[in-house]
């Protein structure tokens, strides 16, 4: 047992503390009923995992994958440029990199709340186009499903970042070179010797963002307003307002294994973190 | 092609930073509308007297220290420990950690400690956050320190073995220093990954150990404030400040 | 154990999972000697090496040091140090540091040949400059060459006093230029300092030039164990006398190319090549049978592909098994 090993030993603790105890109650939860206070109190029964398939979650469900996905995708388009940008700035890439890590170093919070600043209707967004005359009426921007991918962009985009620079900057540039040599003009070397390259840098990239993405709760809440309603905040409402535990726990499961199922089909021999 | 890079990176590095700095620019605007009417650092006084925000603040960052310094050290050992032998279930629960949802986190810690309290004369509070953030920053810390002893060669532990030392005197003599900036990058990580958790936090603070994400997103929720722009700005600020200053160090 | 010997083997054997790395070796290694594990890569004697070391276990046999039985011993109780391939230098430590390293654990002992003194500031001080590395005690490994590492790696074992020094194919790593003269240094230093020096390598020449005995390594099995002239010039098995430079066998009789000269009369045979290697000429020669006889000649002589010759060899120059 991994227990009589002194260095692993605070880790497996602490671990089947933190880890696998809670997610072992999560699961038990899921098939119990939900207690007239709050709490659970038997029957077993299984009504909150078949109450996941009501339409009502599924739209939930869809929604949340939708954005998730188009705040990835925007990721990887946005962040593709940049990180090949400092991958080739030579001597300065050690500046141009901390530039983009500084902002993600500090509050994801306080980031969320910046686009709230900026898009509210009396924000510097809006009275700046109706300075410009472009609008006369304060443009709905904030609390709703574009706030929200605009805020996951922002906030995730370093994570799509690090690991696309990281493959980029291993790249072999005799590689290119070779390319070139063979008559592939800059587009078509990008296209066809730098993209496919870079796929272990863009699955691990994507998985970062697109993961949290999908559990996010911070940036809908923020910048969804009521409207915006993503798996993320409906697990966290059924643990406090609504004091269902079991549905909670059985909507976590389910995101979990989402996560889980994404995250298996993504994976690739030798590119381990642990 | 680089032309084109260049002039895209600005337009990129515009948009991660703009958002920032127009948040600082009006947090010293003399009104609370998004209009420039003055300098003024009222709203700076109003956030050195808010006591519900020192006192916070001050939670944070003791959280902060104590779970990153458990955790670095607990990771570190850990890291070197799965380096010398893997074992495939604690691999595992550190991924699971890594990539478990922070909701499904907090609410499953949460039913935890309930439950726990249910038999325990115990409360939630800053003793529950501080297990919270070691737990989930373990991870983090374990694969930076990781990713690191995976570029070192094993034979240079041994040839500590054969020079005389123990294995504890070569792991501590050899391996570890090998492994400091590792192990400094992890800190910092473990140390900001802490001080900014707010969705887990929230679920298993006690109502007397309320963090800083907690008192700023409690002042988002009800709008905006220009109260908010400064601490804000003193956040980003202060940790910006701070991860320079761990680079500089890093460095030399 | 007999007093002159310094390091026994009784009976060593290794396994592996897949195969059996180490068969039945039993060897006895005299004090102050060059003593060479010769073969080819994958015969074992790395394997033996890190036996001797601590770093293997043997699955069955002894191996015993000055009278003590060791090999149950872990790698920091043991009275020997190893010349890793790579060095093993510890990148953050300096030149100095490296070698200090080991001194903490170790007393102070015996009487000593190079050091003045019991101080260990003097051995270190002294240990660089026997290996010529004054100049560079406060480097770092990264900014020293080839050679200057190797010397690192050797000072840092040496200045611990070994009973035994293990030198795992040391010299593999530098160009073959410098191989050459550190060859000679080495030979020299283990002279001078006296040590008993288990020396590891696949490079024939290298084990002869610098070896008192060689201790020759096949599959897992000691093939035969003697001086590099009994080795060379009367090798006990076929293995041996093929390993050790080239051998024709001419109806069970083995004969050295060098041995080969071609006379007016003797055994006839037609050349098919011949090669000009500066010093001397190898010609490569087809008997009736078609089996090829391999001769070294004198590089002023010409012969040219499709000549019939005729060669001999003198009866003291005959190998038989």
């Amino acid at each position: 047992m991994k227990l009589r090993n002194p260095f692993l030993a605070p880790t497996a603790i602490l671990m089947a503390i933190t880890m696998l105890a809670p997610l072992a109650i999560i699961v038990v939860y899921s098939l119990l009923t939900r207690g007239a206070y709050g709490g659970v109190e038997l029957p077993w029964t299984i009504e909150n995992f078949t109450r996941l398939w009501d339409p009502v979650y599924g739209v939930i469900f869809v929604r949340s994958f939708w954005i998730a996905a188009v705040a990835t995708a925007l990721c990887l388009v946005l962040g593709f440029p940049l990180a090949m940008f400092i991958a080739r700035s030579g001597p300065r890439k050690n500046l141009y990199l901390s530039l983009v890590i500084l902002p993600f170093w500090t509050s994801f919070l306080i980031r969320t709340y910046a686009w709230m600043f900026l898009l509210r209707d009396t924000g510097i967004v809006n009275s700046i186009l109706q300075a410009l005359r472009i609008i006369r009426e304060p443009l709905p921007l904030l609390y709703n499903d574009g706030a929200v991918i605009l805020g996951l962009v922002y906030g995730f985009l370093p994570f799509m970042v690090l690991p696309l620079y990281a493959t980029l900057e291993r790249l072999d540039p005799s590689l290119l070179e070779a390319a070139a040599d063979l008559g592939a003009r800059p587009w078509d070397t990008l296209v066809r010797v730098t993209l496919p390259l870079c796929a272990p840098g863009i699955r691990a990239g994507a998985i970062l963002v697109f993961v949290p993405c999908l559990g996010t709760y911070l940036t809908s809440d923020l910048l969804g307003g009521s409207k915006t309603v993503l798996i993320g905040n409906l697990v966290q409402n059924q643990f406090t307002a609504s004091r269902d535990w079991p549905f909670g726990a059985s909507l976590s499961l389910a995101l979990m294994a989402i996560a889980m199922v994404l995250l298996f089909a993504a994976r690739r021999r030798g590119e381990e973190l642990l | 092609m680089k032309r084109g890079l260049a002039i895209y990176a600005v337009f990129a590095y515009a948009f991660l930073h703009v958002p920032l700095l127009i948040l600082a620019v009006f947090s010293f605007n003399a009104s609370r509308f998004s209009v420039w009417q003055g300098f003024s650092l009222q709203w700076y006084r109003a956030v050195a007297t808010d006591e519900n925000l020192i006192e916070s603040s001050l939670n944070s960052l003791i959280i902060a220290i104590v779970a990153t310094a458990a955790a670095t050290i607990i990771g570190t050992l850990a890291a070197y420990g799965l380096w010398k032998r893997g074992s495939a279930w604690l691999s595992g629960s550190l991924y699971l950690s890594l990539v478990t949802p922070e909701i499904v986190t907090g609410a499953s810690l949460l039913a935890l400690f309930q439950w726990i309290f249910r038999f325990a004369h115990l409360r939630l509070g800053m003793h529950t956050v501080i297990l919270a953030h070691v737990g989930f920053s373990l991870a983090y810390v374990v694969v930076v320190v990781l990713a690191r002893l995976r570029t070192f060669d094993p034979v240079l532990e041994e040839a500590a073995l054969d020079l005389g030392a123990t294995e504890f005197g070569a792991f501590w003599r050899v391996t570890l220093p090998y492994l400091a900036p590792a192990i400094a990058a992890a800190a910092m990580l473990a140390l900001t990954v802490s001080i900014d958790d707010y969705v887990i936090t929230s679920l298993v603070a006690g109502v007397d150990s309320q963090t800083l994400p907690m008192v700023i997103y409690a002042m988002a929720r009800r709008g905006v404030n220009p109260a908010l722009n400064a601490v804000s700005t003193l956040v980003v600020f202060g940790l910006g400040m701070l991860i320079m200053l761990s680079e500089r160090l890093r460095r030399t | 154990m007999p007093p002159e010997m310094v390091l026994q083997l009784r009976r060593v054997s290794k396994d592996f999972a897949t195969q059996r790395a180490v068969a039945n070796v039993s060897l006895e290694i005299p004090r102050g000697a060059f003593f060479s594990l010769l073969g080819p890569s994958g015969c074992g004697k790395t394997t033996i090496l890190r036996m001797v070391a601590g770093f293997e276990t043997p699955t069955s046999g002894e191996i015993w040091l000055n009278g003590q039985r060791i090999d149950a011993l872990p790698p920091y109780q043991r009275n020997v140090n190893t010349v890793f391939q790579s060095y093993a230098l510890f990148p953050h430590l300096t030149v100095q540091g490296n070698i200090e390293f080991g001194l903490r654990h170790r007393p102070v002992k015996g009487s000593d040949d190079f050091a003045k003194g019991s101080d260990d500031f003097n051995r270190v001080a002294d240990v660089l400059k026997q290996v010529r590395l004054e100049a560079k005690a406060s480097r770092r490994p990264s900014e020293l060459s080839g050679g200057e590492r190797q010397r690192v790696a050797l000072a840092r074992a040496i200045i611990l006093r070994p009973d035994v020094l293990l030198l795992d194919e040391p010299l593999s790593a530098l160009d073959p230029q410098l191989r050459k003269q550190v060859r000679g240094e080495l030979r020299d230093l283990q002279r001078r300092v006296g040590v008993t020096f288990l020396f590891v390598t696949h490079d024939q020449e290298e084990a002869l030039s610098m070896s008192d005995q060689i201790a020759v390594m096949n599959a897992g099995a000691l093939e035969q164990v003697g001086t590099p002239r009994e080795i060379y010039a009367r090798p006990r098995t076929r293995f041996v006398a093929d390993f050790l430079g080239a051998m024709n066998w001419i109806d069970g009789v083995g004969v050295r190319p060098e041995a080969v000269y071609i006379t007016p009369e003797g055994r006839k045979a037609v050349v098919t090549g011949v090669t000009y290697l500066g010093s001397f000429c190898h010609i490569a020669m087809a008997l009736e049978s078609g089996e090829t006889i391999h001769a070294q000649v004198a590089p002023g002589l010409a012969y040219t592909a499709g000549q019939t010759v005729c060669f001999t060899w003198n009866r003291e120059d005959e190998v038989r098994l």
